[in-house]
């Protein structure tokens, strides 16, 4: 490990501010993700937890605070960039597999562009993960021949196969059909099990009370709440978050 | 018919010639075309205006004019490209590169952009998510407006018959002042030598068109 001390946190949020335009999308946010932490992050839509999610691999710029991980500060592009980004795994709402390429070669293509990996050692690499993930047997058909539920464990696999010090998931199951939810948060939460740093950003509470360290909640861009997910659920202190839970929790 | 027999050679080398600038000058507009798409979609924004300069100084400007310029204008510096053929061949490639560009940068648009953001997402640089992400991609859903370019610049490379190449068109004009009487069978088989260029293009085309589609 490069990492000056392993007791830093993993991801550090200091100070992040971001506006689209006029809209202030994240305002004053401050977050830290310590080692082998799982961070759910809730909200209503528009309060800005997808933006955060995205900035920490910057797929969204900021224009003030500092984002850290592993103690380096993310650079502003090109090479630095790219290898930082390697370190951190993404799963889009969308899957986003590479639309003509296979299900194996989803998987091998970062390996092998980027970590330089020979292609028969990825291919190995990736077979164990699909398996890991249950689509082994699909390997070769291409991502529109799969389900919702199979092109996100795919996903997974892909972000997987860089061996990330983080992983992020940015509303990971909100595109599927309800009967392919499940699949996917069973694959999360072994994933939280075996001691994965994980930002996940998602509407799915039983998860979060399964998988999560702690709950962050955000509305309007802001940080408004931020404890385990016992006190989350059950004693929110803000009136906001009351209100959110109070209208998702009815059902 | 002892017409066609007669003249056969003189045919089938315009035919040739025809055939050897759409070739020739259809792959180097495709390379050409390939780096001027991703100088403009490049985050570089010199690189961007440089491309997009060039894209909108041959677009807009007529073939003959681009055949006029470099065959005599850059005589005037001191330049000249080694023979007729090579000045056709630099002109049609220069002129049909700005098409290819826009052709592919139109099916750049269409590959959604969560595939770029993947990409960059598992550790891709820029060219690297080009070559292996967008650009197959791109080129998939291209085929049929690159189908045009191409037979577009099967039909251009007439131009060149006004510069001293010897193509299927200079040869109907010869041909043609020379036999005033066999004028019918003079444009009929300079009109098969063209389609047999340009027919099994649009099949050849139809046949990619198929193969290459990506299943979304």
């Amino acid at each position: 490990m490069t990492s000056p001390t392993t007791t830093d946190p993993l991801v550090r949020l200091t100070g992040v501010n971001k506006w689209f335009g006029d809209l202030h999308v994240l305002q004053d946010v401050d977050l830290t993700i310590d080692r082998g932490e799982v961070v759910v992050v809730i909200g209503p839509s528009g309060s800005g937890k997808s933006t955060l999610c995205r900035t920490i691999n910057r797929l969204e710029s900021i224009e003030q605070g500092e984002i850290t991980i592993d103690g380096t500060p993310l650079p502003a592009e090109g090479k630095e960039l790219a290898a930082l980004r390697s370190d951190v795994g993404m799963v889009f709402q969308s899957f986003n597999l590479f639309a003509h390429k296979t299900i194996l070669e989803n998987v091998t293509l970062g390996p092998i562009k980027v970590r330089k990996q020979s292609k028969a050692a990825a291919e190995k690499r990736a077979r164990e993960l699909l398996d890991r993930v249950g689509v082994g047997h699909q390997a070769d058909k291409v991502p529109a021949q799969l389900s919702g539920g199979q092109q996100q464990r795919v996903a997974i696999a892909r972000a997987l196969a860089m061996d990330p010090k983080v992983m992020l998931f940015d509303e990971p199951t909100s595109a599927l059909d309800p009967e392919m939810i499940n699949e996917v948060l069973e694959v999360m939460v072994g994933l939280a099990a075996d001691g994965m740093t994980m930002v996940v950003v998602t509407h799915e509470m039983g998860f979060a009370r399964r998988a999560a360290n702690r709950v962050v909640f955000m509305d309007g861009g802001r940080i408004v709440e931020s404890s385990d997910p016992e006190t989350f659920f059950t004693a929110p202190t803000s009136d906001r978050a009351k209100d959110f839970l109070s209208k998702i929790l009815n059902h | 018919m002892s017409f066609l027999a007669d003249n056969f050679p003189l045919l089938r080398d315009a035919f040739l010639t025809t055939l050897a600038l759409t070739v020739v000058s259809g792959l180097l507009a495709l390379v050409l075309g390939t780096v001027l798409v991703a100088m403009r979609v490049s985050p570089v924004v010199a690189l961007r205006g440089l491309a997009t300069f060039y894209v909108e100084t041959f677009r807009n400007t007529p073939l003959t004019v681009v055949f006029f310029f470099l065959a005599f204008g850059i005589v005037q510096i001191d330049l000249q490209f080694p023979s007729r053929f090579i000045t056709a061949v630099a002109a049609l490639s220069l002129y049909t590169a700005a098409f290819v560009c826009e052709a592919l940068r139109s099916g750049i648009n269409a590959v959604p952009p969560g595939q770029a953001e993947a990409a960059r997402a598992l550790g891709l640089d820029f060219r690297q998510s080009l070559t292996t992400v967008v650009l197959p991609q791109a080129f998939r859903t291209v085929v049929p407006p690159l189908g045009n370019v191409w037979i577009a610049l099967a039909k251009n490379t007439s131009i060149a018959a006004g510069f001293a190449v010897t193509d299927l068109t200079a040869t109907l004009q010869r041909l043609a002042n020379a036999n005033a009487d066999q004028l019918v069978l003079v444009f009929a088989a300079v009109v098969v030598g063209y389609l047999i260029i340009t027919l099994p293009s649009a099949w050849g085309i139809r046949v990619l068109e198929r193969r290459l589609a990506v299943l979304r």
